[in-house]
């Protein structure tokens, strides 16, 4: 079965830096994967090919099978870029209605109506653009990215300029895709965004891929916490198959059980472990 | 065909929007009034030009074609500062600012985008320059009762070399952001000028050298060419030292001109097209 989105040996090179250095990223169907790494890390410019923005210069990327920038390729895309604006005196209504023709889209009046529920901007159909805080523009962003059903969804920092209700309406609005089988990739500094929506991530750390795999696989056991009359205490090397007998153990020993927690190392920690605490 | 009109209606919108259009209609309002204006002390005051004792033509032809020649001028410059605000941040300007993007990733691809922004803004521009070319023939007509020996074919060459202009802001506007881009276009436009001047000059000293320099940068710069023809064309008729004088113009001579100057224009068009759409498709935006 063709990915949604396939990455080969991807090269990026602006002048004498190289922004990727053979990048390999598949994305199933239905599937939603988080690319983290800090600024610079070349996250933005892998975005940029597949959405067919700027042209890699080695290696190859792929859309559901069509190469990245060809007109088949556009047409399976939605995509929100990390910046972005749009005319400030179309409403919010227009800018879906044109991003509905330049599309093809048949949705018509329905489609626009369901998007702008869909990012709680219902109300605000006829508001123009420059009448909007940046977070009503951030959410009209990614129902632009929506229209026409796309199969693929490339969202670039999609809540960097939202309050909490906002990200949580897109986090919403991400597994809602999902169940439908849209397949997302999804660039975002938000760690713990990506750990509880994301199917699996990918970090990148200077132009290269230095982890990837499912958040729970990328995380590592720390130990297990029981909490006891007689007090906490952390049993280092402890695994989830260790509880019955430690619990066992403390009962064994008279000691009353209230709480055992399975201790693993969170997505911030793997992400702080690869990338070396690196900011540019 | 439908995404060029939707995009050729996204840049309407948007000149619309941006007022773009009320500007120019006031400011060309305000043009057409005082060209009627100096037409009429001009005509109703027609005893007191001399024309050169030995160039043998009536005062009326004398003062009429020069009058027609400042419209001209007028009508380029104005067509000009259209045609360079219509397009000057069609690609880097918008990129920059993050219009862009959003528009390009759709299905209907680099090309169209900017074949349709470009068409679009070549409409208004031919719209404009001749419907003010016309304006400004008609007061000629009205009030001093002189009409060029050739009328149609300098609209359209004004309207040619405008549109020169908009495909050199196009292409501009894919390599530089948009104030670069502005400057670039009108410091060529003023080159062109320059350029016409300098004929002049060669041709009141009877220099070859300088006569020379001013074509080699008429049809580098075909709008200018294009310019100096309908110059030309306004006085066809008119022979020998009248002709001389007639078409030195009032910013340029009538030097460059025929079909192979309009030829040359085509040509020019096709090759600063697919020069901008060649650097348009290989940019990373």
């Amino acid at each position: 079965m063709t990915s949604a989105l396939a990455v080969h040996g991807l090269r990026k090179r602006y002048g004498p830096v190289e922004a990727l250095r053979g990048v390999d990223l598949e994305v199933g169907a239905g599937e939603l994967v988080g690319l983290l790494g800090p600024n610079g890390a070349g996250k933005s410019t892998l975005v940029k090919i597949l959405a067919g923005l700027v042209r890699a210069t080695n290696g190859s990327a792929e859309v559901t099978g069509a190469r990245a920038g060809s007109s088949s390729a556009r047409a399976a895309l939605g995509y929100l870029a990390e910046l972005f604006r749009f005319p400030g005196w179309y409403t919010a209504d227009e800018v879906l209605e044109l991003h509905q023709r330049l599309a093809g889209s048949a949705g018509g009046a329905a489609e626009r109506r369901r998007l702008l529920e869909l990012v709680a901007l219902a109300e605000a159909a006829d508001r123009r653009v420059d009448a909007m805080s940046k977070g009503m523009q951030q959410r009209l962003g990614i129902a632009q990215a929506l229209v026409g059903e796309p199969r693929v969804l490339l969202l670039d920092e999609p809540t960097s300029a939202l309050d909490p209700v906002g990200r949580r309406i897109v986090r919403e609005l991400l597994e809602r895709l999902r169940d439908r089988g849209t397949s997302v990739l999804l660039n975002s500094h938000l760690l713990s965004e990506i750990e509880l929506v994301c199917d699996r991530v990918a970090i990148l750390r200077g132009g290269e891929v230095v982890a990837a795999g499912r958040p729970h696989d990328l995380a590592k056991p720390r130990g297990v916490e029981i909490e006891t009359d007689q007090g906490t205490q952390l049993i280092e090397g402890a695994t989830r198959e260790t509880v019955p007998r430690l619990v066992a153990d403390a009962v064994a020993a008279g000691r009353r059980v209230y709480n055992v927690r399975v201790l693993a190392s969170t997505l911030e920690d793997v992400y702080l472990e690869v990338v070396g605490g690196e900011t540019t | 065909m439908n995404a060029v009109a939707v995009i050729v209606g996204y840049g309407f919108h948007e000149a619309v929007r941006r007022r773009v259009f009320t500007v120019v209609l006031v400011l060309t309002v305000a043009f057409l009034g005082l060209f009627w204006l100096a037409n009429h002390y001009v005509f109703s005051d027609l005893a007191s030009i001399q024309p050169p004792r030995d160039v043998h033509v009536d005062t009326r032809t004398f003062a009429g074609s020069f009058l027609v020649g400042l419209a001209m001028f007028a009508t380029l410059f104005l067509g000009v500062v259209l045609a360079v605000f219509l397009t000057l941040s069609v690609v880097t300007g918008d990129a920059e600012r993050g219009l862009l993007q959003p528009l390009v990733v759709r299905p209907v691809g680099r090309s169209t985008l900017l074949l349709s922004r470009f068409l679009g803004a070549s409409l208004v521009c031919v719209g404009y320059v001749l419907a003010v070319y016309f304006l400004a023939i008609c007061i000629v007509a009205l009030t001093g009762h002189f009409w060029p020996d050739v009328i149609v074919w300098p609209g359209l060459e004004l309207a040619g070399g405008v549109v020169i202009v908009t495909a050199i802001s196009c292409l501009g506007s894919v390599l530089l952001s948009s104030v670069a881009n502005g400057i670039m276009v009108f410091m060529l436009f003023g080159g062109g000028l320059v350029a016409g001047l300098l004929g002049s000059i060669g041709h009141a000293l009877d220099s070859h050298a300088i006569k020379h320099a001013a074509t080699i940068a008429s049809w580098a710069l075909p709008f200018e060419a294009l310019y100096q023809d309908g110059l030309r064309m306004i006085t066809e008729h008119q022979t020998g030292l009248n002709a001389f004088l007639l078409q030195l113009g009032p910013f340029g001579g009538a030097y460059v001109h025929g079909s192979p100057i309009r030829i040359w224009a085509g040509i020019y068009l096709l090759l600063v097209g697919a020069a901008a759409l060649a650097l348009f498709t290989r940019k990373d935006l």
